[in-house]
């Protein structure tokens, strides 16, 4: 009785009947998405070694961590960045291979226009040299992250060796509260099993709350897999799946789609699948989540303090939360609705889609933001998303209430571009990290999902979203 | 990629668990197109009191004494002993890179992140997985003598003590024999070319809408 990821490993098994490999295997894989950072290295080895890309098709590519958020007619400011771009498209250009460039509408997080293009297909292998990869699973796919190296191993060879992981299966059953978003689901996830939980596990996300979840839910939760340490989260192939893929530039058509539907239908763990380990939670006592501190596992709940490392046996735990208490400015047992926050950011390849934008917007839709809050912004994740969102008339709730709306890409995620905190500035951010100095040196974090984001900025500190509608 | 056998060194401690590859090298100087250069950037933050920018000549910088690495007791490390989790997040081949930069070709921790794991065999970075009492114990001797050195043996799967306990390690035997003989990893994959064309045919024919 197979798991999901059973059945994907299985298929994808090149045979090479060799015996010096170990545990490892050889994996085909059949989507490649390409951004600047993690590449020129790759491309350069490649051409050193005189190969050649094996297959052409497989490969997607688009700039997106680097790019500015403002306008973009006058190019990159930034003359390093500006290498790094211009990089990837001499690259892409003179390999033939597809990429969005920079002012194309089809531009955006790479995580976010694989799935919106339909390049992110069930049954997929898909690798990218990104750690947020993992995303991509919220299709029934493997989709895992990848070094550089190994980035070059696939341009060379469309194949990695790897390892087998063992299985996870995170089951979430019930149904989430008003204004608790996968997010929350995400958050909760990794604040029970910690950020090294998910180490050398595929985690596959199912239950009644899951399967009640849109595909930007599950993708966003599946983002966050890495977070709990996993290198892949998954979700079965439902419905819900299809309907989402249906209609999208690269997915199959007429007989070819039907015949994709069929075999798409067979994703899915069997009933009696055995796992290595099973986490559940139950949806209806999740609430809305904050992070407190410098790793996604630090987090609790909307109502609740700030936590006493006092309390702590562990020594290097206690000294972890001290320092991670320090760096973020707080004291312990604080409620986490008095901290208040400079800076909010709704964007990500975690929360940048459409649903997410309209979750904010109707938090923030006929109010302003708060006197203390300096900089409120979004930044959808892609043009497509942009467009939608201005259809919808989302982009005029967001400056009216005092928002920017900027140009897709990473952002203030991390910080490559312009879009960053100031050392010791404070933010409400939908992304995936709250490392020391992910969104800028010295900047502090804390994640929540959109709707709570936007609630920050209208009060100026943390509240209960829950409370707030009305 | 160079070849691993046996290395005695100093070793440096960084006795902070989860810490992540955005600590290890922060994002400004992944905007960089090469594979080298980034060692004078390891742990940027923790290293320095000024901010770091690419580019910048890091021994005109401001180093912060009480970042372990600064001390000069631990000058010249090639092994580094850590904490649960090491290389967590960001999935950038530059952490490696700039730990192998700076002069470190092992990593002793009781647990890494996967892909930093991974990470490090492609370019002959060694990562050891020992027990965390067993770390615990390294992290005291390493505290007690300035200039503590271990002794790594990648043939015996072996890490050493000056006072000769031995502490044995597991490794994949395909990692092992790439390391010990200084394999590239694509070659040798590109061995199976016709396997691969092979299982892309029958895949091709059985979902043609992979290849459109
Ligand atoms: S949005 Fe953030 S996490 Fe996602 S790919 Fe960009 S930098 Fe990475």
């Amino acid at each position: 009785m197979q798991t999901l990821y059973d059945k994907l490993w299985d298929q994808h098994i090149v045979p090479t009947e060799s015996t010096d490999a170990g545990s490892m295997s050889l994996i085909y894989i059949d989507r490649h998405l390409v951004h600047e950072v993690t590449s020129p290295q790759a491309f350069e080895s490649l051409k050193l070694a005189g190969r050649k890309p094996w297959r052409l098709n497989s490969i997607l590519a688009v700039a997106d961590h680097n790019v500015p958020t403002t306008d973009r007619s006058d190019g990159i400011q930034d003359p390093i960045s500006r290498l790094q771009v211009d990089t990837l498209d001499q690259n892409c250009d003179e390999l033939g291979i597809t990429q969005f460039k920079m002012n194309d509408l089809r531009q955006g997080i790479v995580h976010v226009i694989g799935p919106e293009q339909g390049a992110t297909l069930p049954g997929m292998t898909v690798v990218c040299g990104d750690s947020h990869t993992s995303t991509h699973g919220a299709f029934g796919c493997l989709a895992f992250g990848i070094g550089t190296s190994e980035v070059e191993h696939v341009l060379a060879t469309q194949c990695l060796l790897i390892k087998k992981s063992k299985t996870m299966h995170v089951v979430v059953e019930g149904q989430l509260g008003l204004g608790v978003t996968a997010k929350d689901i995400a958050l909760a996830i990794i604040g029970k099993i910690g950020t090294a939980g998910g180490t050398g596990y595929a985690i596959e996300f199912a239950g009644s709350a899951i399967r009640e979840l849109s595909m930007e839910g599950r993708m966003t939760l599946c983002n966050m897999a890495i977070e709990a340490g996993a290198r892949a989260g998954m979700v079965a192939v439902d419905d819900t799946t299809i309907n989402y893929i249906k209609g999208r530039p690269f997915a199959p058509q007429g007989e070819m789609w039907e015949r994709a539907v069929t075999y798409w239908k067979t994703l899915h763990s069997e009933p009696e699948a055995v796992f290595d380990r099973t986490v559940t939670l139950d949806a209806a006592q999740i609430k809305p989540q904050v992070t407190w501190g410098t790793s996604p596992e630090m987090v609790t709940t909307i109502d609740g303090t700030v936590p006493d490392p006092a309390r702590v046996t562990d020594e290097v735990k206690r000294k972890d939360m001290q320092h991670a208490l320090n760096y973020m400015g707080l004291k312990a047992n604080m409620p986490i609705q008095q901290i208040t926050v400079d800076k909010v950011f709704i964007g990500s390849c975690t929360n940048s889609r459409i649903e997410d934008l309209r979750a904010a917007a109707q938090v923030v839709k006929n109010k302003k933001i708060a006197a203390n809050i300096k900089l409120a912004m979004v930044v959808p994740g892609s043009g497509l998303v942009k467009q939608q969102a201005e259809q919808e008339g989302l982009d005029k709730i967001f400056t009216k209430a005092g928002f920017e709306w900027r140009e897709p890409g990473c952002s203030m995620c991390l910080a490559m571009n312009d879009d960053r905190l100031n050392p010791g500035e404070r933010c409400a951010s939908t992304s995936n990290r709250n490392f020391e100095g992910r969104q800028g040196s010295g900047g502090r974090t804390h994640l929540v999902s959109p709707a709570m984001a936007a609630a920050a900025a209208i009060a100026g500190h943390f509240v209960d979203v829950r409370k707030m509608n009305g | 990629m160079e070849k691993f056998h046996t290395l005695t060194a100093v070793v440096a401690p960084i006795d902070r668990a989860n810490v992540d590859t955005d600590a290890i090298i922060p994002k400004q100087f992944l905007k960089s197109i090469k594979r080298s250069g980034f060692g004078q950037y390891l742990f940027d933050e923790w290293r320095f009191l000024d901010h770091g920018e690419p580019g910048m000549d890091s021994s005109k910088r401001q180093p912060n004494p009480e970042f372990v690495l600064n001390q000069p007791r631990y000058r010249g490390a090639q092994i580094l002993v850590a904490r649960a989790n090491f290389g967590c997040g960001s999935s950038r081949e530059h952490a490696p890179w700039a730990l192998q930069d700076y002069g470190f070709r092992v990593i002793i921790a009781p647990s890494f992140a996967d892909i930093f794991f991974n990470n490090c065999f492609k370019i002959g970075l060694l990562p050891i997985v020992l027990d965390s009492k067993i770390l615990d114990l390294i992290f005291v001797e390493v505290a007690m003598h300035p200039g503590y050195q271990l002794t790594v043996d990648l043939q015996n799967q072996s890490v050493s003590t000056p006072d000769h306990k031995l502490f044995e390690f597991e490794i994949d035997i395909f990692r092992k024999h790439c390391l010990l003989n200084g394999l590239d990893e694509i070659g040798l994959t590109l061995q199976h070319a016709d396997k691969i064309k092979a299982f892309e045919d029958k895949r091709r024919e059985q979902q043609p809408w992979l290849f459109a």
